[in-house]
């Protein structure tokens, strides 16, 4: 637990592993040293195409690209893939449904000094409106390279979420992933923690926490945020009885919205919810931020507490 | 040229011409206008220009053709139609619901539609990508595009003639569709787009200045973007918008509307007599 990578590096590196298949060509936008995007060019400059600072342009290009039967992989901060670009990302490959796999780097407020300008909270809400479009938030390195690889195999749209923030390793190497498959990270009777990305650490703290309070929470690890697991879900809803989300995104339309969908459909239980509360970020140190902004172990462990009063 | 297959390709053309009228008129909705004036372009690339089998939609050395401005469906439908890609009938179904073909190109719905276009500025990108796609691969296909010059006010529309000419996609050639108007009037009024000519050069392009009109013209220039290495062409192509059906020449009014069933019977006669003086 102590190595501590970002997942933008795990998917610079899992992009280099797999470029020996000739049919993947990856694009940026004047970020390949920050998205990592270098470590695949370093190998195979001849297939890494830098489309300048012009997003919506480069992921119609994407989209042009896969229409002639490329692995497509285009690379941008998530704030330019999924905001500035989206008209191209819905029009010109969601809508045909095009194997491009749009690996959106920092994501969230934990890029930190930057600022709120950069701090992308609504992606996950965007990208998973988007008919057919995949949606995968990894929670480190390990998953992260096991679902690039995945996402590089599976034919179709992929939104790949990714932080700046080095953010430790949770997962053993070997750990099998599956795209739309949840992990349970940890078993436990009285309540579920189901988190994404960057707060499934804190979820996992939070649940040490409880514990020490004799409170069993499961903690779920939704790195397919669409499709979403729901049988992981419902079993979780069932069995615990209460739900809280975590998540470094807005609270309208994220993981806390996708999870009470399929809540409130099959088996509704009290549920809360971590993440940022209708807020745009700011300037500061990474770990200030989460704590000014409640994506800590502590703001986890206090609300659901507050929510077992509910069940 | 020779005049025989000149003859051809204006009845062709005319053709073409009477089932855009069919299709919107039978729709009661969508694009005559920007359909008419990209007429015989389109069919100067589709049964003269292009290698594409209506047998074989799909095969990846076919030469690619965007219709980034995606409203002119009916000009493409008809010619797809009229080249074999699927029955001329179905122009009648255009933009209904138990049909294939949908207001805007749907490249998995309609055989011979090589992108999904609709929102102006975007096909030129993906054409981008099926150039550069062609580059990788070594192959020898050619990209086409068309746009409107309304459309050029789109800027991602130069954000992709940069990238064009930045990986020197000779293979690539856009057709500019100069019929001088878009929904709310003259381009020049709207929001100049000028000097046309001028910004693509400035950008690194090969640019041919030609009558839309002219099947001479059009083959003249696709030669010679063919013969222009390390550079993408753009051909603007001056045109009328309506072309063929005298009411609707050069009047923005009949951009995005259907004309009524007098209006498309005058609409279908004046082109069938213009077919009937072609065939004498
Ligand atoms: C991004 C975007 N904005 C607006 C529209 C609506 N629209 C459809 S056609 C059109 C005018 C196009 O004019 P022009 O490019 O000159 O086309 P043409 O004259 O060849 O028909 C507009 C504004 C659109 N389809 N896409
Ligand atoms: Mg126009």
């Amino acid at each position: 637990m102590s190595e501590k990578i970002a997942t933008r590096v795990a998917y610079g590196k899992a992009l280099a592993e797999i470029g020996h298949n000739e049919n993947i060509v990856v694009l940026d936008a004047d970020l390949s040293k920050s998205t990592r995007t270098d470590f695949f060019q370093k190998q195979y400059p001849e297939r890494h195409f830098n489309m300048g600072i012009a997003e919506a342009n480069m992921m119609a290009v994407a989209a042009g690209l896969a229409s002639c039967g490329k692995t497509v992989f285009a690379s941008t901060f998530a704030v330019f893939a999924a905001g500035r670009a989206y008209d191209s990302v819905r029009n010109s490959i969601g809508y045909p449904h095009l194997n491009v796999k749009i690996g959106a780097t920092h994501a969230g407020i934990t890029i930190g000094e930057d600022g709120a300008s950069h701090q992308m909270l609504e992606d996950i809400a965007l990208m998973r409106a988007i008919p057919g479009m995949t949606v995968i938030s990894p929670a480190d390195a390990v998953s992260t390279n096991a679902l690039v690889k995945l996402a590089a195999e599976m034919y179709g749209p992929v939104y790949l979420r990714l932080g700046r923030l080095d953010v430790p390793v949770i997962y053993d190497a070997d750990t099998k992933f599956e795209i739309g498959k949840g992990i349970q990270l940890r078993d436990g009777n009285d309540m579920t923690i189901i988190a994404t990305g960057f707060m499934v650490d804190p979820a996992l703290k939070a649940a040490e926490m409880l514990k020490n309070d004799g409170i069993s929470a499961r903690v779920i690890d939704i790195h397919t945020i669409k499709p979403l697991d729901n049988d992981i879900i419902v079993k979780a809803a069932k069995e615990t009885g209460a739900i809280i989300t975590c998540e470094e995104h807005n609270l309208f339309g994220g993981l806390g919205s996708a999870v009470s969908e399929v809540v409130v459909k099959n088996c509704p239980v009290p549920m809360d919810m971590v993440g940022l509360e209708d807020t745009f970020g700011e300037s500061g140190k990474p770990y200030e931020l989460v704590e000014k902004y409640g994506l800590t172990p502590e703001n986890v462990y206090n609300k659901a507490k507050t929510l077992l009063n509910r069940k | 040229m020779d005049d025989r297959t000149k003859l051809e390709l204006k009845k062709t053309a005319t053709k073409i011409r009477m089932g855009i009228i069919t299709a919107v008129a039978s729709a009661g909705s969508g694009h005559p206008g920007g359909s008419l004036s990209l007429a015989d372009i389109l069919t100067f690339l589709y049964f003269r220009e292009m290698r594409v089998d209506p047998k074989n939609p799909k095969d990846p050395n076919r030469d690619r053709f965007v219709l980034s401005k995606g409203h002119c469906t009916p000009g493409l439908y008809s010619t797809l139609a009229h080249r074999g890609f699927f029955p001329v009938e179905e122009l009648t179904g255009f933009r209904q619901t138990q049909s294939h073909l949908e207001g805007h190109p749907n490249m998995d719905k309609v055989p011979g539609v090589d992108m999904s276009t609709g929102s102006l500025g975007q096909g030129i990108s993906a054409a981008v990508g099926m150039a550069l796609a062609g580059k990788i691969d070594k192959k020898d296909y050619r990209v086409y595009v068309a746009m409107g010059d309304g459309e050029l006010q789109e800027g991602q529309v130069w954000e992709a003639a940069m990238a064009a000419a930045h990986y020197k996609l000779d293979n690539l050639t856009v057709f500019v569709d100069y019929n001088g108007l878009q929904i709310d009037g003259k381009i020049t009024d709207v929001m100049n787009p000028e000097p046309i000519a001028d910004k693509f050069a400035a950008f690194g392009w090969n640019v041919i200045e030609i009558d839309a009109h002219d099947f001479d013209q059009i083959e003249e220039a696709v030669n010679k973007a063919k013969e222009t290495k390390g550079k993408p062409t753009m051909i603007l192509a001056h045109s009328i918008k309506g072309k063929g059906v005298s009411y609707m020449e050069n009047q923005a009014s009949w951009h995005g509307s259907a004309p009524k069933k007098e209006q498309a019977d005058q609409a279908l006669a004046e082109l069938n007599d213009y077919l009937n003086s072609l065939e004498q």
